[in-house]
């Protein structure tokens, strides 16, 4: 059940980008004949496979853009023979939406004057239903109804009955029969709100503002590219995952594997601590290894400095003064037990916001200590004997034989792209050794 | 006040040309010596089917196990993925919901929509049964979108243009982030938690400072609502999904446009997206019933999830990468990989 109601001064959402693009393929196409003609067309013209120019047309009739001649109630591009003819713009679903209730009467009625008995069951229900809700205007509905029957008399058979069809097809998209998909369900209707921007000076001020900022903003280089290739290995969805995906073969080995604390992690997760900061610290082991490595340096109160303030700035409110304290005592205090090496300006400020604390009130120092431990332990630990250790003791699981179901193994090959095997094809000869060998390429790429 | 529209525009077409000046080579050149990925092909591993009406959203839990997810039959339900057992089913007072969300922690699951509130349920409550934990009520119009920064703190964007951070403790709003001139339509959290995205149906999306409660910068060009949006896996860039059948990335650095993921056999709206563990991939559902996969550095289309027999509401890949699941109209979940 869908909201259809709009608020008092609502406005309708536009959804008609879709259909202004589907309508340029109906404007691109030629007169389709049969179902087989519309599939060729769109195979050729957008360079996709069979498959997706199925998709594409079977949106296309359901839409209403394309109407079938022989079973109209069927909603469906048949591949073959089958006839097809352009909708009217005039009956486009863009042009008249929503389909409005008086139009749909005058349908109804249409049909039950030409000839009793041509409604449907649902028909005639809806047409009851109609007539109670509209009554006061039913002089005006079956009014109308006669006089378009009248006018279509005069017209040339042929025309006459592609009318009838098109507007036959035009009420089914927008009043399915019962059990059939409501293609025009647009979901829930959000409501307009009243708190809309009003564009008045002070907006126009915040802009300015917020314009000016911007552009005096640091910006970098385009030519920066995405460090993507990094995580390559580490893309279960393209370099599949070992031992086995658990959603195929059932066995959850490699979740035991990479639990928050096992014995032995993997290669895979050790690798990753060096790729960032950040990585280390969001991993429990890998916080754990660094702190054993920094103990050793005797820089580790650093750490646990910056673990306690993280602690205050995602923890409960509740506690956040009894934490800075506690901080205070083990980490700032003159001769603290952990005392930590801040810079005197920052210490003064820490110190002074201390006094009235707050979620952020070590947030300066705990960046100070942050860039510390970044620019000077980190590289020193990838570089160290403890994780050199680690990564070579790094379990690299076996794949599991699946012996029970060998046939559900899943195929590593790829193929080439949709794209590329469409230009295979249209190409034949000429520069086929082109795509073909980008296909050979990413097979070669993609087996692990 | 002719004059401060007009000083306004002016800033925004300098704006756009210190952009240009930055722009010294295209994504595609760049990415020109990069290996192709091939066709990626998917299966429907799991269906998950128990809920009654359309699935409108889902949010994976950092466990890469449980997922919650939430219907027009006025549930929650928080699935094992593997088992497809559902682990809780939670009764919803409103059953119009449009959105919900998984704590960090697992705790807790957030949902709201057009009773304007955010109610936070918890899960790990102590006779067992899940209960509201709070409501939160202060939005003037449907909630879009919602995300948990950590057990105490929630951030959510509404139909009133504005995107909320919340005190879960005490029900109250902390930060008001203001600026968008059309509904808020979905937000992403940066992966360390210092910024989120918003993006709007006035074409736009922002990024904003949490702590400041500032925009930092808009990124435009789209011509039609953004439905949905999301983060780069390494926080420097931003995807966005559009009513315009496209997608869009921005970097943040350089603070513009580097690609568009369209192509004319593409027709209708992007409602979900999200990237790979890598990066390299992007799954973006449509209204067309069909997931499309796009190779986010070559900007080609790569693969095609097609199952569902309805609208595709919303897309999810799990933390570790392994598995992506798809919610639809048709009311099931699918579990590909």
């Amino acid at each position: 059940m869908t909201i259809n109601t709009m608020a008092k001064g609502g406005w309708h959402r536009d959804q008609m980008s879709c259909f202004r693009m589907m309508e340029k393929v109906i404007v691109a196409m030629q007169d389709p004949d049969m179902g087989r003609d519309i599939i060729d067309w769109l195979m050729k013209k957008y360079n996709i496979c069979e498959e997706e120019s199925l998709h594409i047309s079977g949106l296309l009739v359901r839409y209403g853009y394309i109407y079938p001649l022989k079973e109209p109630r069927s909603l469906v591009l048949r591949p073959d023979e089958s006839p097809y003819r352009f909708q009217t713009p005039y009956f486009w679903t863009s042009t008249r939406w929503p389909a409005s209730e008086l139009d749909y009467a005058i349908y109804l009625a249409k049909k039950n004057i030409r000839k009793q008995g041509e409604l449907m069951e649902y028909e005639k229900e809806r047409y009851s239903v109609l007539h109670k809700r509209i009554n006061h205007t039913w002089d005006f509905v079956v009014m109308q109804a006669r006089e378009q029957l009248r006018a279509s008399k005069q017209r040339r058979k042929a025309d006459r009955i592609v009318l009838e069809c098109q507007e036959q097809a035009y009420w089914l998209i927008n009043r399915p029969p019962p059990g059939a998909r409501n293609m025009l369900d647009m979901g829930l209707e959000r409501p307009n709100n009243t708190a809309r921007v009003t564009l008045n000076s002070e907006h126009y001020k915040n802009e300015i503002d917020t314009c000016k900022r911007a552009l005096g903003r640091n910006r970098v280089k385009s030519s920066i590219c995405l460090e993507g290739e990094q995580y390559q290995n580490h893309d279960p969805i393209m370099e599949g995952c070992l031992p086995s995906n658990p959603w195929i073969s059932d066995d959850s080995a490699h979740w035991t594997m990479n639990l928050e604390t096992v014995p032995t992690p993997t290669r895979l997760r050790v690798e990753r601590w060096s790729f960032s900061f950040m990585e280390l610290l969001n991993d429990e082991m890998g916080r754990r290894e660094f702190m054993t490595y920094l103990e050793k340096e005797f820089s580790g109160e650093n750490l646990g400095f910056w673990l306690a303030c993280e602690d205050i700035k995602h923890g409960e409110s509740s506690r956040i003064v009894e934490k800075v304290e506690e901080i205070y005592r083990n980490f700032l205090a003159p001769g603290a037990p952990r005392w930590v090496n801040i810079d005197s300006k920052t210490m003064d400020k820490t110190l002074s916001g201390i006094r009235h604390p707050h979620r952020f009130v070590m947030e300066d120092a705990q960046m100070h200590i942050y860039f510390l431990i970044k620019k000077d332990s980190y590289p020193r630990y990838l570089k160290s004997d403890l994780y050199k250790n680690m990564l070579a003791k790094g379990i690299v699981p076996q794949e599991t034989k699946k012996s029970v179901f060998p046939f559900m193994r899943r195929q590593r090959h790829s193929s080439p792209s949709p794209a590329q095997v469409a230009t295979q094809a249209t190409e034949e000869g000429g520069n086929a050794t082109g795509a073909g060998q980008a296909g050979t390429n990413s097979a070669a790429g993609s087996n692990v | 006040m002719e004059e401060l529209r007009k000083e306004m525009e002016n800033l925004k077409d300098q704006i756009t040309a210190v952009r240009k000046t930055f722009q010294d080579s295209t994504l595609q050149e760049a990415a020109a010596g990069v290996t192709v990925v091939g066709r990626v092909q998917l299966k429907t591993r799991k269906t998950l089917r128990g809920h009654l009406a359309k699935i409108y959203a889902m949010h994976w839990g950092t466990d890469s196990t449980l997922c919650v997810s939430a219907s027009q039959d006025g549930k929650l339900i928080v699935w094992d993925t593997i088992t497809t057992n559902k682990v809780n089913a939670i009764p919803l007072k409103s059953s119009w919901v449009m959105t919900c969300a998984y704590a960090p922690s697992g705790n807790l699951v957030a949902c709201g929509g057009l009773d304007n509130m955010c109610s936070i349920y918890n899960l790990k409550g102590k006779d067992g049964n899940v209960k509201v934990m709070r409501e939160l009520a202060a939005h003037t119009g449907y909630l879009s979108c919602c995300r948990f920064l950590s057990d105490t703190e929630i951030i959510t964007s509404s139909g009133d243009c504005t995107c909320v951070l919340w005190d879960i403790e005490t029900g109250t709003q902390k930060m008001v982030f203001a600026g968008h001139q059309g509904d808020a339509m979905s937000l992403g959290v940066s992966p360390d938690f210092k910024f989120f995205i918003s993006g709007a149906c006035d074409f736009t999306a922002k990024l904003w400072d949490i702590r400041e409660a500032e925009c930092r910068q808009t990124f435009g060009g789209h011509e039609s609502d953004i439905n949905a949006i999301g983060f780069f896996p390494n926080g420097n860039a931003v995807i966005t999904g559009s009513d315009d059948a496209t997608c869009k990335l921005y970097d943040l650095r350089a603070d513009q446009e580097l690609l568009t993921y369209q192509d004319p056999s593409i027709m209708c709206g992007v409602t979900s997206l999200a990237p790979s563990k890598s990066g390299r991939l992007l799954l973006a559902g449509h209204d067309d019933f069909n997931v499309n996969i796009w190779d986010m550095l070559k900007a080609e289309r790569v693969g095609v999830l097609a199952g569902h027999d309805n609208r595709v509401s919303c897309i999810g890949v799990s933390s570790d990468g392994m598995a992506c699941c798809t919610g639809s109209w048709d009311s099931f979940l699918k579990i590909w990989n």
